[in-house]
């Protein structure tokens, strides 16, 4: 329990998956406007993290690791080079899934994401996160744990860009950095800030 | 001819199409130290106050100065300490030259210690200043905005936080990150959302480890480690350290550390003024006080086998390292905290809390001031809003 906690606060602050892996950085980017949608896209990033990393998990353990079918008999079989592909199709009808779902039952935030939800499904933040469960080999309950872990990671980061942001519209930045630029500059300090953690050893 | 006269002779050569045209900026923060400007807000709502960003800023410059004066003297004091210790004659370099000429090295002489804590100190922060002041106004006269005084306050507070033993490239360097990316890419004092004194201090740290931290950097002479007080407490335990030096020590800041932070007393000589006039806003104190206290007798109560932190008193957290000098100065500064009087409560406990939980879980850095103020910055504005949110809440639900 106590390992599952700091695996928990592990993936959360101190490998952040956007300020210390820097991953997942095109909707970080473009999604940070406005605080309201920052959390709703964040909370997204949540769910599917928390569904398509254990599921990813099952498909891993199962199906293609090496000697992984040796429930159907094939002991000699090794289907990891499939991991890619199995991953990315998992990721996309989940999130296929979910954009339907928000459609029917919370079309304002629905519109409010509007064509970054599909984009999730390129998020590198959940392909990371599918990459990093099979290469520390974490278990059924493990993935689950770290799949919720590195959204909620995610997820503080955005909504604190966001406010950062939102700030920053009182701000004179030069003409050559706004937008983009002056983002790319702030993630940096952001990142500068979530340094503390690091060297943390849970 | 009144200074007045002379000012007012000059500024048409200011203005547009004067012949120093760019130049204007640096008239004009002249003219401001000197006299009150006349702009006055021009729309209708308006409090009258004699006080301006300027005034306020340039009362927290004097309030470092208890805090940089006892610096001074006990990085001299540490200094003297250790040479007659090690049987050296006196320090190397330049610094020695100059010292040998103006004082001798006796560590009971009040006026030995001032004077060579003053040929480290002064040096530093005459780097920082000069070097900050560039930038600060070549961006002014670039960007049209006006040379602030918040600048004063961020090279005193940055050369107060650099270990005595820092060579001045890297003083420079600091300061121009902080002052360059930490606060006139987003347009100016008021516009950046870190503190520019600290964004500098954790560039120089994270770039040059070995001059900024360790053992060997807090006492001015080469070749001598010592470590601070909240090393000792981290390696050693609480009680290896009270038998080293007394909490009054540590109170009173004859100790080792970076050169304005050891002083509890004389932080809070100038932080009672600021409190006093309101520049530095007493939610946010408390709010840090508090958030230590609470966290730290948590841990306490959790205690560790291992880990000698664990049992290290809110007391003894709030006089070692540099918890007060950031509780008062850097906590505090309007710009990249939080707004909202609610929102200064959650800043500062969120600081306190975080520093705590540096200093004692995470064993690469001894201290946490730094980090957890930054830490706090990031989401500052994020509490701004949530805060603005259920203020709106609650009223839609009172209509």
């Amino acid at each position: 329990m106590e390992e599952l906690l700091s695996l928990f606060v592990r993936s959360i602050f101190i490998e952040n998956m956007a300020l210390a892996f820097f991953l997942g950085m095109c909707t970080f980017l473009a999604i940070s406007k406005k605080v309201d949608a920052a959390l709703g896209l964040g909370i997204a990033v949540v769910v599917v993290l928390t569904i398509t990393v254990p599921v990813n998990n099952v498909i891993y353990t199962y199906l293609l690791a090496d000697g992984a079918l040796v429930w159907a008999g094939l002991p000699d079989v090794d289907l990891s080079f499939l991991g890619l592909i199995s991953y990315i199709g998992v990721i996309a009808a989940i999130v296929q899934i979910m954009e339907m779902v928000l459609d029917k039952y919370f079309p304002p935030l629905y519109n409010a994401l509007g064509v970054f939800l599909p984009l999730i499904t390129v998020n590198c933040a959940i392909m990371g996160a599918a990459l990093f469960m099979v290469e520390r080999d974490y278990n059924l309950v493990e993935s689950t744990v770290f799949g919720a872990g590195s959204g909620v990671g995610w997820a503080l980061a955005i909504t604190a860009l966001a406010g950062i942001r939102e700030k920053m519209k009182y701000s004179d930045v030069p003409d050559g950095l706004k937008g983009l630029g002056i983002t790319f500059i702030t993630v940096g300090l952001m990142s500068l800030g979530f340094m503390s953690f690091g060297g943390i050893d849970l | 001819m009144s200074l007045r006269k002379i000012l007012d002779g000059m500024e048409p050569h200011f203005h547009k199409g004067g012949k120093w045209e760019s130049w204007y900026a640096l008239y004009e923060a002249v003219d401001t130290v000197f006299y009150k400007p006349s702009d006055v807000t021009k729309t209708t709502a308006h409090v009258r106050d004699g006080i301006d960003l300027k005034r306020m800023m340039i009362t927290v410059w004097l309030c470092a100065f208890p805090a940089m004066f006892f610096g001074m003297y006990n990085t001299g004091l540490q200094a003297n300490i250790v040479l007659a210790d090690m049987g050296m004659a006196g320090v190397e370099g330049w610094r020695g030259a100059l010292a040998a000429m103006l004082t001798a090295h006796d560590a009971s002489s009040i006026w030995d210690n001032m004077i060579l804590g003053a040929l480290y100190f002064l040096p530093v922060y005459l780097t920082v200043f000069v070097v900050g002041g560039f930038w600060e106004v070549l961006f002014a006269m670039k960007r049209g905005h006006e040379v602030n005084e918040g600048f004063f306050v961020t090279s005193i507070l940055f050369a107060l936080i650099l270990p005595p033993s820092i060579p001045l490239w890297q003083a420079a360097l600091g300061i121009s990150f902080g002052v360059v990316i930490g606060k006139e890419v987003f347009g100016g004092t008021g516009k950046n959302f870190l503190n520019p004194a600290l964004t500098g201090r954790a560039f120089l740290f994270f770039a040059y480890p070995g001059a900024m931290s360790g053992d060997a950097v807090w006492t001015a002479v080469d070749g001598y480690t010592g470590a601070t007080a909240l090393s000792i407490a981290s390696s050693q335990g609480i009680d290896a350290l009270a038998q080293q030096i007394t909490w009054f020590d540590a109170f009173f800041g004859t100790v080792q550390g970076s050169m304005g932070e050891t002083s509890t007393l004389a932080i809070f000589i100038g932080g009672a003024i600021l409190l006093a006039t309101g520049i530095a806003s007493l939610r946010i104190v408390i709010g840090v006080f508090l958030g230590m206290t609470v966290t730290s007798l948590l841990l306490n109560a959790i205690g560790s086998d291992t880990n000698p932190m664990f049992a290290l008193p809110f007391y003894w957290h709030l006089v070692i390292g540099g918890f007060a000098f950031g509780m008062i100065f850097m906590a505090t500064d309007p710009v990249s905290a939080s707004m909202t009087n609610k929102g200064k409560w959650i800043y500062g406990a969120l600081i306190g809390f975080m520093v705590v939980l540096i200093r004692v879980v995470n064993p690469a850095f001894p201290e946490g001031m730094m980090l957890a103020i930054l830490f706090a910055n990031l989401f500052a504005p994020l509490i701004d809003h949530f805060v603005v949110q259920s203020n709106i809440k609650r009223r839609l639900a009172r209509v």
